[in-house]
This record gives C-alpha cells, structure tokens and sequence, in this order.
C-alpha cells in the first residue's frame, strides 16, 4: 500500500542518479518488500541444506519467515513457516528435522511436509457444525507461490505470476553454472556452516558496492599491504606463500587504476557480473591434480571452456552476491530500512580433489568469517553512507562514473573497455528497481 | 614442526613455516600503538613435570592464572605484537565455527591463525588507511575459572572462561565462552602452542564483525 507521503517514486529514479530517500524511507523499504522481495525470485538455500525428509532450515523471503523442507518423496517445499490454527511458527530453529510430519508446538495440529492438514487433535467433535475442516483450505500451511530450483539452488517467489526462474535469471544462471560445472560431477554440496553477519545499512548500499570496482584498493589497502608484506616476507624465506596471501594482498597491488581493466556486463531484471579472475589457476601441483580430474569427467576441451570462463562474482538481483570461483555466495536479506541481514555460504565441489575445497575455505575464513579482515572496512563504510544519507547534506547518490560510454549489446550492457569502474551496474539494478517497484518514468 | 598439515591449503592458510614474518618492522609498528617494552609474562619456575606436592599445584596454577591475566591484559592495551610472541613458532589461534569441531583443518572457522595471519591481522589493524579502526574503539577482558586439565612433561592443557566487552564508537558488545589453552613450557617461558576460543555467542548473528583476536 502505497502512503500518502511517499514521493512520487518516478521522481526519485534517475539514469544516473537515485534520491537518498530510497535508502534511508521506511515506507520505500515495506514498498520495496511488498514489490520487489516478496515478489520476484528470492534464494532460499541449497537442496543439500536440507538431504533427508524431515530436514528443514529457516529463511526469511521480504518479510516473511519461510521454512524450507524435503518431503519423503524427495520434493524440496517452500512454506510459510506458520500454523493457521492460531498463528504460531511451525519451526522455531534455524534448521533441523521435523520427523514424518510437522507438529505445532502450541495445540498439536500436524501437517505433512507439503503443507496440507495431516490431524488435528479431537477434530470431529471439536469442529462438527463449525465452518472450519479439513477441506478448508485455510486449514494448510501455505506454500510459497511458486518455488524452483536450478542445479541444486533453490529460490521461492511469493507471486503467482512473473517469468520463470531461468527466464528471471538469464544469462546471470552462470553463477551456478560456473560454479557447478568446476566440479568433476557436475554439482556441489553445501558446506554445513553459515555466517551471519549484520550492516547496519540499507539492503542496496551492499549490492551496489559488490560490482563497485572502484572501491577495493581504496577500501582494502590496509589489508591488502598487511598481507603483502608477509607475503613478501614468507616468500623471502620459502619462495611461495600460499594463495590466501594473494587473494588479500590483490587489494593493493592491483592498484586503483588497474580496476578499470576489469570488465562489468549488465542484464535485465538487474542482474551483473563482474569480471576478472583471481588468480586461481596456479600451477601447482594441486591445481594440475584437480584440472586432471575435471578433464577425465569432461574432457579437455570443455576443461578449457570451464576453466577459463572469466567471472569475478556474480550479483543476482535482489540479493544474491555469488563468488563461483570460490565456490561461495552471500544471500541477502533485509531486516528494516537501516539494517540488513548477510548470510554467508560456501559450497563443495563434488568429485574435486581435498585440496581444491581448501584453497577456497581459506578465503571463507579470511574474507567471509564474522573476523574478516576485508568486510570489516566495507561495513564501515556502508554504515557511513547510511549516515550521510539520512542527513539533509544533499539530495542524491551519483552513479554517473562512465555513464553515457557504456555499451549495449544484445540483452546486455557492457562497461567500455578500460573502463571497469563504470557505475553501470549500481545504474543496472537502480533501473531494475524502477522496474519492479512501478516507478519507470 | 607440530604444525599438522604442512600444505600450502591447509587452514591456518599460511602454514608454511611459522612466524617468518616478524621483521622488525611489525615490531615498530606494534610500538607505536604502545607496546613499547618487552613483557615478561608466563616465566617458568622450575618444577618436576607433575606438581607432586600441593604447593607445587598451587605454585602451577597461580602462574598459570598470571599468564592469563597479563595475556588479557595485552590484548586490552592493543600490545599485538607482544600478543603474538606469547606463540610458539607453531602456535594457532583458533575460533571455531562450532563447538563440535575438534581441528579447524578442513572446517570453517571463525579466525584459523598461524603467526603469519596474525601479523597480517596486526599490520592491518595498525594501518592508518583501517577505516573501521578510526573510531574509538577499546576491548575490557575478565578471566577465571582457570582450570589445570592436562599436566605432561612440558605442556599443559588450561580451560578458564572470559568475558569481553567491547566499545565501538558508542556501541557496546558482549561475547563471552571459554579459552582452551595448550601451553609448552620454553627457555622464554609458558607459550601458547594453541588458544582454543570457544564464544558461547560464536554462532549468533555478528553486529558487526570481530577485528582482533577475542
């Protein structure tokens, strides 16, 4: 329901600009769940959280507390994690297992995985004569509208109606894509741990910084020096130290103007890729082993094609930061105007060498644990906007770096070569925004 | 080396050669944040690998409650590199991820640091240009329940419990669990061979995240 005062929301969307409202309105942000995440495909979890019937795990999709469960004959359910008796959550852990059924904690009513009306204690003679039962169907927990997954990854959107998830997701399903395909079996499991980390900033502040390559070096020095220097150090007396330095020390040697050497593609619905691959392909005797493995499962030709696909991370709208080289993503998940939920996973390459899944658990630990060393600045900064923002010291947020010079191709824009710290992806999702909240010029 | 597993992959991910990167630099710089004088903290007394008599017990777990409190004490003065050098060559500091971890080698885990990820973790904090440091920003620890679990020849195993308080710019935070402390006795004195932080609120979601060791 749209407030009186909420502006017109055309006049806050700019092509290169967006007014400081959209971050900092608590009305703008109950539109924005009601249009946006309560609507389109949102990510719920991967099919491996939840392996035997019985088992679910908690997630909130726009406002709502959802529960994701497997069924006994395998179907993985999206619910909402409700009683419709008197209201009660059906699940109150994150994650667990159920059993055969679902048992309200308050009066006993169950329900069958599926949602639909299992018992209810004493029901003929406590509702004979009442217009409550069985056929009711008031009387299930409700489903998600629709729910989907691609290769493993489950999403859920509250509408009936919208395209599909593959259609939804278009050319960014390469997320999952790249990050399936690196496994010799074609699919990944989840590693059983999640961070949870929150910013007490707006939802989009975290999106728009993910493709922001502009930020890293200037952000990250000091991490970034840190690790270069006992890189540097462990090298003077070892010869090679191991990635995780690399992957922290990037930060500052690839310096503020290399970015711009990175490349950002653009697609609908608000979806981005940024690209640039961290020198994960080292030829040490792991990587040769794991490469071995790959190509005995594909063969080399399409090793070659897998191995050299060129993506840094991938955002998928609205709140999905996903790191297929790494095997890891960042879910989304926005608690108020000012406070948003990360919830940070990594994930297995079936069928790949041990080694393999350590490099990139070291990056888990390093960049993604509640102790990272990177975030840790990002945080700062977004809280900083999300200050600044709530002040009257300006209007609007800028997003015009490079605007005008990008290039469209197809379904797809493109920054310009030389220019990867184009704001074109914060310009993507804020027109994607428009989009889904109905307020296109 | 007692470090387990000495690839390149292996979490703590630098666990190459420990503690090649202490140059002197580290230390210059661990001064300037006040850690100007060298510690003496856990000096051994000499003593039969078993404290035979009570007072040897006694003796034993008062020193071993002293070097609690002045590593406590190091890590709320923000004396990092005096922190650091209470490790052995091989020493880990370990926060798992859960408390039914018994290695952090192949598991995720909350900090997972040999000495080079820990002055990696130093020389970051100390940077100038670390944003999320500029504002004030102090930690209070209280130690106890200091409990002497394993005597060997020369290690000791010691559970206590902590709590940590937390000022970040006007926020106060609380996380509290206990320590697991492997302790070899050296020429130097006790030295940490693994501090094992078990955060009772480990799991819960992080306001904000942890940039020094707890």
């Amino acid at each position: 329901m749209q407030k009186a005062h909420i502006p017109n929301l055309a006049q806050l969307v700019e092509p290169d600009r967006v007014r400081r409202e959209v971050y900092t309105d608590p009305d703008i942000f109950d539109l924005e769940m009601a249009r946006i995440h309560e609507r389109v495909w949102v990510y719920c979890g991967h099919a491996s959280q939840v392996p035997n019937p019985g088992d679910y795990c908690t997630v909130q999709v726009g406002r709502q507390p959802m529960v994701m469960v497997r069924a006994t004959d395998g179907a993985v359910h999206v619910l909402y994690n409700r009683c419709p008796h008197r209201g009660a959550m059906l699940c109150g852990d994150r994650h667990g297992n159920t059993g055969a059924f679902f048992r309200c904690s308050y009066h006993a009513w169950t329900f069958h995985h599926d949602g639909s009306l299992r018992s209810i204690p004493m029901m003929e003679s406590g509702y004979a004569g009442t217009r409550w039962g069985r056929d009711n169907p008031d009387c299930q927990v409700r489903s998600a509208a629709r729910v989907q997954n691609y290769r493993g990854f489950v999403f859920a959107s509250l509408a009936e109606d919208g395209p599909a998830l593959e259609a939804f997701l278009g050319p960014a399903k390469i997320a999952f894509d790249d990050m399936c395909d690196r496994a010799p079996e074609g699919e990944v499991e989840v590693v059983p741990n999640c961070f949870r980390v929150v910013q007490n900033s707006n939802w989009k502040i975290f999106l728009e910084n993910q493709l922001d390559a502009l930020h890293p070096s200037v952000t990250h020095q000091s991490t970034g020096r840190a690790a270069h220097d006992v890189e540097l150090e462990i090298e003077r007396h070892t010869g090679k130290a191991p990635l995780a330095y690399h992957m922290l020390s990037a930060f500052s040697t690839v310096t503020i103007d290399k970015w711009d050497n990175f490349r950002t593609l653009s697609y609908p619905n608000g979806h981005c890729i940024l690209t640039g691959y961290m020198g994960l392909r080292p030829r040490d005797s792991d990587t040769l082993e794991y490469e071995r493995v790959l190509a005995e499962a594909c063969g080399e030709k399409r090793k070659e094609e897998i191995l050299t696909t060129d993506i840094h991370h991938v955002l998928l709208y609205p709140g999905l930061s996903v790191q297929s080289p790494l095997q890891q993503l960042r879910a989304v998940r926005p608690l108020s105007v000012d406070r948003t939920l990360t919830e940070i996973w990594h994930f297995r390459l079936k069928g790949a060498p041990e080694p393999i899944y350590r490099r990139a658990l070291a990056y888990y630990n390093l960049v993604n644990s509640p102790a990272t060393m990177i975030n840790a600045d990002d945080l700062e900064n977004f809280w900083k906007c999300q200050q600044g923002l709530s002040s009257q010291g300006g209007d609007w947020v800028s997003f015009h770096r490079h605007h005008g010079s990008d290039i469209a191709r197809d379904d797809a824009v493109e920054s310009a070569p030389g220019r990867g710290t184009s704001e074109a992806p914060m310009r993507n999702q804020m027109k994607a925004w428009a989009q889904f909240m109905g307020a296109e010029r | 080396m007692a470090v387990k597993k000495m690839t390149n992959e292996a979490a703590p991910a630098s666990t190459v050669r420990s503690s090649v990167a202490r140059p002197s630099g580290s230390r210059k710089s661990a001064a300037t944040a006040g850690a100007a004088r060298r510690v003496a903290v856990g000096k051994t007394i000499a003593r039969p690998s078993k404290p035979a008599k009570p007072a040897d017990a006694l003796a034993l777990q008062h020193e071993v409650e002293q070097f609690l409190y002045a590593q406590a004490n190091l890590l709320d003065g923000k004396r990092w590199q005096d922190y650091i050098d209470l490790f052995t060559d091989d020493g880990v500091y370990w926060m798992p991820a859960s408390p039914e971890h018994t290695t952090w080698d192949g598991v995720p885990s909350i900090f997972a640091e040999d000495r080079n990820l820990m002055a990696v973790r130093m020389k970051r904090v100390l940077h100038p240009d670390a944003w999320s440091q500029r504002p004030l920003w102090g930690t209070n620890h209280v130690v106890g329940n200091v409990m002497i679990e394993r005597v060997a020849p020369r290690e000791i195993d010691v559970r206590s419990r902590f709590h940590m308080m937390e000022l970040r710019r006007d926020d106060v935070r609380h996380f509290a669990g206990s320590y697991l402390h492997r302790l070899r006795s050296t020429e130097q004195g006790w030295r940490i061979v693994l501090q094992r932080v078990d955060m009772t609120n480990a799991q819960a979601i992080y306001d904000y995240v942890l940039q020094v060791w707890v």
